[in-house]
């Protein structure tokens, strides 16, 4: 549990970072649909994601987190599915965990408070429904 | 310091927090979002310490006129509680459940090459552009909000 307060410290100093830095919104979805548009904005969405990729490579390399590479390991048809969703679902609701989970509550807004609370829930009710029905399997 | 480090330093910042808390690990969030006797609490610690950081910092930029270096906050102006947010989140939600990915544990995953994230990833980028394209080939006059919502959408996240 020490681990998840320190990490999620540092997402919530990324959050202060950016929005003290620069008047940004730190929510990812948002981030990573920027970056294919063309705009000004292109620059500093493309500067957090390398951020975010370079760092997470090295901290998981230095924490010895070791990547899944055996793909039969994988349910891929599920991944493709749940892919597709939160691509779909995350820009159709305006964000994600970061935008409006961490984000939108700190700013208190109503619109994220009801987004989180619906993702949690669904999130909880569709993971439980699947291992209860796996188990069954 | 220039718009682009501070950037940089904050998806560092991010990069880290996701990693050192365990989020990259899909199976840590299917822990927390499966309701059995192994329920693994982690992810409500990380978003609550998250967001208690975070409100105290967006308190205290707030007392500043400007960022450090853009002319203004660029806050999400939306505020309806409409069908999109609601049909959006939901749609989140199930693939969340299905897969334990959510974007950024899912960029940080590919970047560091496992295939989980490989996969999640290629049909995250088709579903959002999917999603970009109906929205530039809707019809206005059969969808309302949609040029407003869509203003909104950069902002929120």
């Amino acid at each position: 549990m020490v681990n998840a307060l320190i990490g999620g410290s540092l997402i919530g100093l990324a959050a202060v970072l950016l929005f003290a830095g620069i008047g940004r919104i730190a929510g990812i979805s948002g981030i990573s649909a920027t970056v294919f548009k063309r705009s000004t904005d292109q620059r500093w969405a493309l500067a957090f994601l390398i951020g975010l990729m370079v760092s997470g490579i090295l901290v998981g390399w230095l924490l010895d987190k070791q990547p899944l590479r055996d793909l039969s390991a994988v349910n891929v048809p599920i991944l493709l599915l749940g892919g597709l969703l939160v691509g779909v679902g995350t820009r159709l609701g305006s964000g994600c965990t970061s935008g409006h989970g961490v984000c939108g509550l700190a700013r208190r807004s109503p619109r994220s408070l009801v987004a989180t609370l619906t993702f949690l829930s669904v999130g909880m009710a569709c993971a439980t429904a699947l291992a209860y029905l796996g188990n069954q399997l | 310091m220039k718009p682009i480090f501070w950037a940089l330093l904050s998806g560092a910042c991010f990069g880290a927090g996701l990693v050192i808390s365990g989020m990259t690990d899909p199976e840590v969030v299917l822990a927390f979002l499966t309701l059995d006797a192994s329920w693994n609490p982690a992810l409500i610690v990380v978003m609550g310490s998250a967001v208690v950081v975070a409100s105290l910092g967006f308190a205290f930029a707030h007392r500043r006129e400007a960022p450090f270096a853009d002319p203004e906050f660029h806050e999400p102006t939306a505020s309806s509680l409409d069908a999109r947010l609601l049909l959006g989140a939901a749609t989140f939600g199930v693939g969340w459940g299905l897969s334990g990915y959510c974007p950024g544990p899912a960029i940080v995953g590919a970047a560091s090459i496992d295939v989980r994230a490989l996969i999640f990833l290629a049909a995250y980028l088709v579903g959002s552009a999917a999603y970009e394209w109906w929205l530039s080939n809707a019809q206005p006059d059969l969808t309302p909000g949609i040029a407003m919502s869509a203003g909104a959408s950069a902002g929120d996240g």
